[in-house]
């Protein structure tokens, strides 16, 4: 047993970290970080896409960010012409397969499927695109063609989803892009965060690759807003301004503690997994306490369980109902092994010699709405404490410009069109207020923000 | 227990389930696995004369497939049978001595010479089999030698042959009529005039199943080329059934027995052509599809469907739905129903509006209250049943019938029947027509 009562806390055997490398047989960790679900083969796909009713003005398009037009897109799939499918999916998302994979699906399209109230089962629309957009990757085909020169000039800030998807529609009607990234490869969250096994094979860079295809892109890596370039050079040297950048800062748990050895930020820890080659070679811990409740903390528990850990607890200080990782992620954790303990806050993280032994939480309750502590605490044994307490955006790239950015809410205040409180500049993912934190919501911010830039570019 | 034996003709059955002649009924192999499942008899893969035709040694079906691969519907080119008549003779008797209960009737094709039908006849006497049929039916290969469609098509032929072979031989004559004609009731009364004991209907029906589109040829293809083929299963059963009742309620031939083919898959399929006159059925492509076995369930599923009508043998509900065939122009125009959506039971999908308001008329709602929500509006809707046959959710909409007032015409209904031939705006209208006509044959 790792719980022990509050009186017993200091109780936790001491002991040197148990963290290492190398827990499973190697071909386990192939099998372990291999897809999550298999692709549709095409007779499952036909099979599934024949449930599709066609709605009209059908529910699942409303409820997609990106507006796909599902019904069509099945609709091609099951008239055997799935390159035609992936480009009605491209033309309103052209990181369409991404989505397929990590779109939350249950609380966006599947959700809204009219099957749910028919027979509680809906269409399986993320496996359906996925089909569909994996078709015209393998060939290798880029659906859309350049429009004639504009002749005019656009940066984008930031190689994410947003980005990405703001620098391909731009490229479309007819401007060249030229997209500066702080880290050493394009992709943003999907090639340093998300779990691996739902991208694996190199997807994200794949699908760079692909995007890329539509030509008048220029990528330049190593490049960050506010250290190698300023808002102020971007908005004299180009005809527009896009920011996509992401959220860089970590929340810090503000608990004693905090800064032992083996409490780290599970975003850093993921991309430290996503950048590995060899998992094998990455050490975890054999007990590991995830704090959290969102996606991030999912994919840290669900990870350290898949690389050996033999004890992994993701504690979140509310009911399941408010967490933010779907229902389909809470289920997938606990299939995995991950033990889910609701209704307790961190209190100190156990420390011994300078690293983590363990945490000592506190249960907490609902009183009229707002949460408290009920003053009963327990510890939980760790040799890895990982933080999943939410991400924010760190203002300082675009501190120091002429004129400041408005912002709201601690993130990028912008307008329906994606406009920043600037002239010429455009913002759209997770750095503006209102964000959903979802790749499909910023690559339609992308979209939406380069056809706005587009017409104020033509206009 | 409702008692499913069968008397076609005098040919007697445990069941009205027979293999129609074609693959399934080739060989001695064949016909006895069927009889082992409990088919109620066969009739014989069509025979013709020595030497023996060949088949194509290419592919010889094409088909249709609906969700899942599921057979719809299958096309062939297979020609009649392509063993030895006398290895068939052999079989055949062999057979009938071996199944005394079940019912085996011969296909037959020859040319068309009186000579011909009789030596055939002859022989076939002597395998003891129940009765013959006179394949008139086969659209493909055989009716390029003059035979097969090609004497189904010409009514004289029907007659002609009908009669040679009513005087030839004590077996009972079924006619089996082809469908790639324009009106089923001239060959079906030929056949009458000719003697015909029966007549058995459809054959398949000449057909494409589709084109291979990179090599621009029909299939199925051979070598580059295709030929067309006989279409049957599910999807003609349509077909089948109005030509079946054609004859039915056809007064020249109302009291010709018919032996009902086309797409019968399931228990139901096979009731509802002995509703409409078909004294028995024949089956294939369920069999070619799944094997002998479904014979049960065809056999359990009538048995059971008869107790609950209280039916005690089949003459009870055959032929019980002629009388409700009718003319268009007998309808009665003073029906009026309205399309009604169960709330409870929509899931919302709008096909319903989209169909009502792309292609009919505008009569239901998307939208109420700025609520996503379907709805009938009965000043619009005339009836017509089609946001019935789209909606996936089975009883979710329903047609109900009106009185007194129509919302959409703005004129009162009146409750008695009346029919196009009395209506002002026909102008041959017979004000005397009326109510007598609901039944058109009741005075005869």
């Amino acid at each position: 047993m790792n719980e022990h009562s509050s009186g017993l806390s200091g109780s936790i055997p001491v002991g040197q970290p148990d963290i290492r490398a190398g827990r499973l047989e190697a071909e386990a960790y192939a099998k372990n970080f291999s897809d999550l679900h298999p692709p549709l083969s095409p007779h499952e796909a036909l099979v599934e896409a024949d449930r599709c009713y066609f709605c009209y003005d059908a529910p699942c398009t409303q409820a997609c960010p990106t507006s796909i037009d599902i019904p069509l897109f099945i609709r091609q799939i099951q008239a055997h012409n799935p390159k035609g499918a992936a480009e009605t999916i491209f033309e309103q998302n052209i990181l369409g397969g991404m989505c397929a994979r990590v779109c939350p699906v249950e609380t966006l399209c599947e959700e809204a499927c009219v099957r749910n109230l028919a027979e509680d089962k809906p269409v399986k629309i993320g496996f359906l695109q996925r089909f569909a957009t994996d078709a015209m990757m393998a060939a290798g085909e880029q659906p859309f063609e350049r429009a004639a020169p504009s002749g005019r000039r656009v940066a984008v800030v930031g190689a994410g989803p947003a980005g990405l998807s703001c620098a391909h529609r731009l490229a479309m009607r007819g401007h060249d892009v030229t997209i500066l990234e702080a880290r050493e490869k394009p992709g943003g969250l999907n090639e340093y965060g998300i779990a691996a096994y739902k991208t694996p094979e190199g997807f994200a860079r794949k699908e760079v690759d692909f995007l890329l295809k539509i030509g008048g892109i220029a990528i330049e890596t190593g490049k960050a807003l506010g250290r190698d370039v300023t808002l102020d050079s971007l908005k004299a040297d180009y005809d527009a301004v896009f920011l996509g950048l992401g959220l860089a800062g970590v929340n810090a748990l503000g608990a004693e503690g905090e800064d032992a050895s083996g409490s780290a930020d599970a975003v850093g820890w993921i991309a430290e997994l996503r950048q590995t080659v060899d998992l094998s070679s990455l050490p975890v811990g054999r007990r590991v306490v995830v704090i959290g409740g969102g996606m991030t903390a999912v994919d840290a528990a669900v990870q350290s369980k898949l690389l050996g850990a033999e004890e992994v607890t993701i504690v979140y200080r509310r009911g399941p109902e408010a967490m933010k990782a779907s229902g389909f992620e809470q289920e997938l954790a606990q299939t995995k092994g991950v033990t889910i303990r609701h209704w307790a806050k961190p209190k100190r993280l156990i420390a011994e010699d300078g690293h983590v032994a363990g945490i000592e939480l506190e249960r907490t309750r609902e009183e009229a709405g707002r949460l408290v502590g009920t003053g009963e605490t327990f510890a939980l044994a760790a040799d890895m404490v990982f933080k999943a307490i939410g991400q924010t955006f760190v203002p300082a790239a675009i501190d120091g410009a002429a004129e400041a950015l408005a912002i709201e809410a601690g993130r990028i205040r912008v307008d329906e069109e994606r406009r920043t409180s600037l002239a010429g500049i455009w913002a759209g993912g997770d750095c503006i207020a209102g964000g959903e934190d979802l790749t499909v919501a910023a690559v339609e911010d992308g979209k939406v923000a380069a056809e706005s830039i587009h017409r104020a570019l033509m206009g | 227990m409702p008692d499913l034996s069968s008397n076609f003709l005098g040919i007697k059955s445990p069941n009205p389930f027979w293999l129609a002649s074609a693959p399934p009924t080739d060989k001695e192999y064949n016909v006895v696995r069927a009889f082992r499942e409990g088919w109620g008899g066969v009739v014989w893969k069509t025979l013709g004369e020595d030497p023996h035709i060949v088949n194509v040694n290419g592919p010889r079906y094409g088909a249709i497939h609906g969700p899942d691969r599921r057979l719809l519907g299958l096309n062939n080119i297979e020609l009649i049978t392509d063993r030895p008549l006398e290895v068939n003779l052999r079989e055949i008797k062999q057979v009938k001595r071996d199944w005394p209960d079940r019912a085996v009737v011969v296909s037959l094709m020859v040319p068309c010479e009186e000579e011909n039908w009789v030596n055939i006849l002859r022989r076939v006497e002597e395998t003891e089999a129940d009765g013959i049929e006179l394949n008139f039916g086969c659209p493909h290969g055989m009716s390029e030698r003059g035979m097969g469609s090609a004497v189904g098509q010409v009514p004289e032929y029907i007659e002609m042959v009908a009669r040679w072979c009513k005087q030839h031989t004590r077996m009972p004559v079924i006619v089996k009529l082809t469908p790639n004609i324009t009106d089923i009731r001239y060959p079906a009364r030929a056949a009458q005039k000719g003697g015909a004991d029966a007549v058995s209907l459809i054959n398949t029906i000449s057909s494409i199943t589709g084109v291979d589109l990179d090599l621009f040829a029909p299939e199925p293809t051979i070598d580059g080329k295709g030929s067309h083929g006989g279409y049957c299963g599910p999807a003609v059963k349509p077909i089948a059934l109005n030509m079946v009742a054609e004859i039915a309620r056809d007064p020249e031939t109302r009291n010709l027995p018919i032996s009902g083919i086309g797409g019968i898959t399931t228990w139901k399929d096979a009731a509802e052509f002995m509703a409409l006159g078909a004294g028995n059925v024949q089956v294939c492509t369920a069999a070619m599809t799944y094997g002998f076995k479904i014979v049960r369930e065809m056999v359990e599923g009538l048995e059971r469907w008869m107790a609950e009508k209280g039916f005690e043998k089949l003459d009870d509900f055959v032929g019980r739905a002629v009388p409700n065939v009718t003319d268009w122009q007998y309808l009665n125009l003073n029906y009026v129903t309205k399309a009604r959506i169960d709330q409870e039971l929509c899931i919302k999908c709008g096909r319903c509006h989209i169909a009502c308001e792309d292609t009919s008329h505008q009569a239901i709602t998307h939208t109420v209250d700025g609520v996503r929500h379907f709805e009938v509006i009965d000043a619009e809707c005339v009836g017509c049943n089609l946001c019935v046959n789209v909606c996936p959710v089975e009883d979710c909409i329903t047609m109900e019938r009106i009185a007194e007032y129509d919302p959409r015409t703005k004129k009162p209904i009146p409750a008695e029947y009346g029919n196009w031939t009395s209506h002002p705006n026909n102008p041959m209208a017979r004000p005397d027509a009326g109510i007598e006509k609901i039944v058109p044959d009741a005075a005869e």
